[in-house]
């Protein structure tokens, strides 16, 4: 393989797994917060891409403004899934909760498929984002590289929020030891309402960029990112942001240099992915960068 | 300041607390000994809201707040310096110090009163940085405590403060309780080191099984046969 060409699958490979990053952040701090899977995660990142794709075609509204409007509303609904599904079950047994999440996922796909209609939509693609840079003789689109930016920006802001902000000291308290937090007077309802706020925008940044990539979108296009991105979560060791933000970029990379380095195999590109999560959960249950944690009861 | 009045707590079927009243008058020190299993734990936790009461009033400042999430109890000026510890392992010290203020929003008082447990524990200053979970025990007890005063609270809960700790340590800590007092705290201290917590609180009282069996001043309860045979292991 040349020099250019493996350049090129490089930075496929960071732009995807940044992508995977944004998605598998959200599954990591909500697990690391109530021990649970949201298994809708993925599904909250199709309604992101959507909001952004009527954003533009009902409002006009440029691609930037979009994004942003979606990231406010899939947060906001981030928190209502919280409180009408999970928020019930909060004392019940963890298992009530899990199987919750997967009928929320049921029930936006389906919802998805009655509102938006079954046939995937064209996403637009702006202008800026639809030009070959060439950097040293690689050719890369302008997205691949764009992607990348807004994706470090936003990692960096939820990072400052987490590790320099108050909140986000409570928000690793209650992750600690939800009960001692409450005794520190921090309002745990709170910290919960904004964790699923922040990882629900996270995963709306993810699908925007996700529904430019392609372009286009479906109710059913969260699934496999939502499953990756888990994936990448765990590898990272699940409850860790540093670890889902790792994971998401390794995953990203081997997945596009499979292909490239092996394109016979590239049909099975999804089953890599789980190959991975196999190993993982084989060698090192706890993931890359994960702590035992202790099971709440 | 704290009116405990027919308080009853269940866990499942075990009924935990029987119908106990006590009372804590501001500025004062009352301790409240037991042998394990009696419910001392049970009562601080119920006042705090951690755990939920079947029947019966808790009234601080003369508002009931039976019922009140944790929190809310934690912004009216109580805290507690939890069994075990309880620190965040994986937070450093000067952090978890910084969650005992977390709903407050007087940066510079913060501040000042930072320092203030930094002089109440100057260990705690050297070890800021650190990760709390490296702490040793005693070091991590008294950032429990140090943690606690962060809220600048009213009234303040202890749950057995010295255990685990040396000798020349429990007395530091209950020296410290002892200033803390001074400087016109309320403190409701829980202890299995019985004589130690009698001698400098002004009022007791002896839980059993749930049920308060006996109550009066520190000295009276040093002197009481009964308690000398039970917690005090003079014969
Ligand atoms: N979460 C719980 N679930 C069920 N039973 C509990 C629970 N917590 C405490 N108990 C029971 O309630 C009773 C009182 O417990 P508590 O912890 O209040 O005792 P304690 O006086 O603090 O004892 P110790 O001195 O050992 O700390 C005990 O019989 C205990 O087994
Ligand atoms: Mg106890």
């Amino acid at each position: 393989m040349s020099w250019e060409s493996f350049f090129q699958n490089l930075s496929n490979g960071i732009s995807l797994g940044g992508l995977y990053a944004l998605i598998a952040i959200g599954y990591s701090m909500v697990y690391g917060i109530l021990r649970l899977i949201n298994f809708a995660h993925g599904d909250i990142f199709m309604l992101g891409a959507y909001i952004a794709f009527y954003g533009m075609l009902i409002f006009s509204l440029p691609w930037w403004l979009s994004l942003i409007v979606s990231i406010i509303l899939t947060a906001f609904i981030g928190i209502l899934i919280d409180k009408g599904a999970y928020k019930p079950l909060r004392n019940a047994p963890r298992i009530s909760a899990l199987i919750t999440a997967i009928g929320v996922s049921f029930f936006l796909e389906n919802l998805g498929l009655v509102v938006f209609g079954g046939r995937p939509k064209g996403f637009y693609r702006p202008h800026i984002f639809d030009e070959i840079i060439t950097i040293k003789g690689v050719r890369i689109l302008s997205l691949t590289f764009y992607s990348l930016v807004i994706t470090a920006i936003f990692l960096v802001l939820l990072f400052y929020i987490v590790y320099r902000t108050k909140t986000g000291l409570g928000m690793r308290a209650v992750s600690t030891d939800m009960e001692t937090a409450r005794l520190m007077g921090i309002d745990v309802d709170k910290i919960i309402s904004i964790t699923f706020a922040i990882g629900s925008g996270l995963a709306a940044v993810g699908g925007v960029l996700w529904a430019m990539k392609y372009p286009q979108i479906n109710p059913l296009m969260g699934i496999f990112p939502g499953l990756k991105a888990f994936i990448a979560a765990v590898l990272g060791g699940i409850g860790s942001v540093g670890g889902a933000l790792l994971g998401g970029f390794i995953l990203g990379i081997a997945e596009i240099m499979l292909v490239a380095f092996m394109p016979q195999l590239s049909g099975y590109r999804d089953a890599f992915a789980f190959l991975i999560l196999i190993l993982i959960l084989l060698v090192k249950p706890t993931g890359l960068l994960g702590v035992e944690v202790k099971e709440k009861a | 300041m704290l009116k405990i009045e027919d308080l009853h707590v269940f866990y499942g079927g075990i009924h935990a607390l029987k119908g106990i009243s006590l009372h804590v008058p501001k500025s004062k020190i009352i301790t409240l000994i037991g042998a394990n299993g009696a419910g001392k734990s049970t009562t601080l936790r119920t006042i705090t809201g951690l755990v939920k009461a079947k029947k019966g009033s808790i009234k601080f400042l003369d508002e009931e707040i039976l019922g009140y999430p944790a929190h809310k109890i934690v912004h009216m000026g109580i805290a507690m310096a939890p069994e075990g510890r309880k620190v965040f392992p994986n937070l450093s010290v000067l952090e978890n110090l910084k969650l005992g203020a977390y709903f407050r929003t007087d940066e510079s008082s913060i501040e000042k009163d930072l320092d203030w447990v930094y002089e109440l524990f100057p260990r705690l200053k050297e070890r800021k940085k650190q990760k709390a979970g490296t702490l040793s025990g005693g070091e991590q007890q008294m950032l429990a405590v140090g943690r606690a005063l962060m809220s600048k609270p009213d009234l303040l809960l202890m749950d057995e403060p010295s255990l685990g700790l040396a000798p020349l340590l429990v007395k530091e800590i209950f020296e410290i309780v002892q200033q803390i007092n001074e400087e016109g705290r309320t403190i409701l201290l829980i202890e299995q080191n019985a004589k130690a917590a009698l001698k400098i609180a002004h009022y007791g009282y002896v839980l059993e099984t749930g049920r308060i069996i006996l109550e009066g001043t520190g000295q009276e309860l040093l002197n009481n046969e009964d308690v000398k045979k039970a917690y005090l292991g003079e014969a």
